[in-house]
């Protein structure tokens, strides 16, 4: 009597059992095989502690020490103003949390902006108990600040500004540099750090033209370890240790080096840097061939600057659909790819970048982030423009939300 | 006790869900509640008895959530007057797995072995849907409410089209919290959303930080809810 409606999307296949094709990588990274062959030997061969004065021990320090070396030219910098640390997230937390405690008696106020990775908005948020005041800079519709607005929030008291080169979910680039000449001319020492997690692998990371005095880079988005992060921090710039103990990485950062993974890190900083330019100019032919196809799309939004973005982000709202639904659908072909919903968060909280951008919270549930990265190729985007289209239509049919375009 | 029971998380203690980074790049501090169910994938990937368009013959339309909140559902029954059996349960979903797999599943439950009486699909309770589904995630558990709620909103739309106006179960609420204005739907939504101690659903309400008085009350509620929802 009644006719059921089923969904049907061909047969299912599960993705451990075909091709993975990986959408995700601002999430994280696999290890480029030259980063692996270098980290290698710091195993089980040269496991020595680099605090040690036999040659074990002077083996892994040497290790230690050219890896900083290298870093330090990637970033035009002394290799005494590298601190290898935990991650990023520990890296962000130590710039801010060690330059503001070190430098309270001058002031109390930091300035950052809205969509700041939550490792730095939650560091303030725990200055913010410690006595500090944060003002949180708003962004434009595509994810700018504006240095005006910076101008204006500059107080006596400021004495730390964080703003980051590229955001980690929509990808919009801030203008580092004239962030920089807009701190450097309030006629007072603030300090200006950038993570530059997510920009590391594309751009250059040369301290002195950036305009910065500590930046954040780490491992595992640019085809390095996880657990490895790296902060600068510029000659003169007054910082407290984060993590207490033993006097590793100059009385800055205690605790036994992890050799193998400062190899890894340095490694793969150099090969993203070396081969930027060629793999850039391939991403962002394949980022525009995705974007084109996803705003065929009906009823598709782009999230972000259009220009001003990292070559392998895109991130689209898909209206009238939630982000997890459609991730667990594009999972069953094998895509990775990750979404701003709440669904998929401890806290149920939509993505405060997405909200930010002033879009309503169904924009945010409905957000779907697709990174690029080495393994993409062009089949790729056809695959999943061939197979995403099918999933969103299903969803849509069975959604009793129906947003104007 | 072992020292390391400290650490094991005990059947009916669940701990509250931590305040961990949200979004894109954050996942849960222990990197659990992601693996769904068969049963829950079955009604995710295959959902039984939804629809496209209205249905022609519907008797008692619920609707509830908004796409705001991230889930939003729309239900169509059809009732037989005379039996009261609920012959056809027809539905649209705005959500993620959690909320298409509850709602696909209410359905079934609603219809099968001939269809349930209005009383009985009444009887159904947002547990039972999880216990069909072989579980849910803890922080999903709001996603079987809404599937209650809309067929008790669906129901209430038959008993009005049927002017049997005094079946219906108001949605109406209570002020507890008179200082605050503060209501029993507010305490539900906190328990709903994880809470489970005064200290949890005060973090979410600040129920009774100003009007003391109503504190017993709230403990109350909080058992009450706690009980139907996690019991």
């Amino acid at each position: 009597m009644f006719k059921k409606e089923k969904i049907k999307l061909g047969p299912k296949i599960r993705p451990d059992r075909q091709k993975v094709r990986y959408f995700d990588h601002a999430a994280t990274t696999y290890l480029a095989p030259r980063v692996v062959k270098a980290m290698e030997p710091y195993w089980s061969e040269k496991f020595g502690n680099p605090s040690a004065l036999y040659a074990k021990g002077r083996e892994a320090k040497a290790a230690i020490d050219q890896a900083r070396a290298q870093v330090a030219q990637i970033f035009n910098c002394s290799p005494g103003e590298i601190i290898f640390e935990g991650s990023g997230t520990e890296s962000d937390n130590h710039a801010l949390i060690g330059t503001a405690l070190a430098n309270k008696a001058r002031g109390n106020h930091i300035i950052t902006s809205t969509i700041e990775h939550h490792a730095v908005l939650h560091a303030l948020g725990f200055l913010e108990t410690q006595g500090f005041e944060v003002t949180y800079l708003p962004v434009d519709r595509d994810g700018l600040i504006k240095l005006a607005e910076l101008e204006k929030a500059i107080r006596p008291e400021t004495i730390l500004v964080s703003i980051m080169l590229a955001n980690n979910e929509i990808g919009t680039v801030q203008p580092i540099k004239e962030i920089s000449a807009v701190i450097k001319s309030a006629g007072q020492p603030i300090m200006f750090h950038t993570d530059a997690c997510q920009a590391a692998g594309f751009y250059e990371l040369d301290v002195a033209s950036l305009g910065v005095d500590l930046m954040t880079v780490n491992g595992s988005k640019i085809y390095g370890p996880k657990g490895t992060g790296v902060l600068y921090v510029k000659k003169g710039t007054a910082i407290q240790p984060y993590i207490h103990g033993g006097g590793q990485e100059n009385g800055r950062r205690a605790g036994t080096e992890n050799v193998a993974g400062i190899v890894g890190l340095a490694t793969a900083l150099e090969l993203v840097q070396a081969e930027k330019e060629q793999e850039n100019e391939r991403l962002l032919k394949l980022r525009s061939k995705l974007i084109d196809g996803l705003l065929k799309i009906p009823k598709v939004v782009l999230n972000g600057h259009p220009e001003k973005r990292l070559p392998n982000n895109v991130n689209v709202t898909i209206k009238d659909i939630e982000g997890e639904a459609m991730l667990l659908h594009l999972d069953e072909y094998g895509i990775a790819a990750s979404t701003g919903s709440a669904c998929t968060s401890g806290s149920l909280e939509p993505s405060h970048v997405i909200l930010a951008l002033g879009h309503p919270y169904e924009m945010a549930h409905g957000s779907i982030r697709f990174s690029l990265g080495h393994s993409n190729t062009a089949a790729d985007i056809d695959f999943l423009l061939k197979v995403f289209p099918p999933i969103i239509e299903k969803l849509r049919a069975m959604s009793p939300v129906k947003l104007g375009e | 006790m072992s020292l390391f029971n400290i650490f094991k998380k005990t059947k009916g203690q669940t701990s509250e869900p931590q305040s961990v980074d949200s979004t894109i790049d954050g996942r849960t501090a222990d990197g659990s509640d992601w693996v769904y169910s068969d049963e829950v994938r079955r009604h995710f990937f295959e959902p039984q008895n939804f629809t496209t368009k209205t249905p022609a013959d519907y008797n008692g339309l619920g609707m509830v959530g908004s796409p705001a909140c991230g889930d939003m559902m729309k239900i169509w029954l059809t009732i037989d007057p005379k039996t009261e059996r609920i012959r056809d349960f027809k539905w649209q979903t705005f959500g993620c797995a959690s909320a298409i797999a509850s709602t696909s599943m209410l359905s079934v439950m609603v219809t099968e072995n001939g269809g349930r009486t209005v009383d009985e699909a009444l009887q159904i309770k947002p547990t039972d849907i999880i216990d069909r589904l072989s579980g849910l995630p803890d922080r999903k558990i709001h996603c079987s409410v809404l599937g209650d709620k809309a067929l008790q909103a669906a129901v209430n739309d038959y008993f009005r089209r049927t002017r049997q106006e005094q079946r219906m179960k108001p949605e109406g609420s209570r002020v507890i919290d008179r200082q605050l204005n503060i209501t029993d739907k507010d305490i539900e939504k906190a328990v709903v959303d994880g809470a489970r101690t005064l200290e949890a659903v005060q973090a979410k309400t600040k129920v009774g930080t100003g009007d003391r008085g109503c504190l017993a009350e709230v403990e109350d509620l909080i058992r009450f809810y706690v009980e139907k929802y996690y019991g």
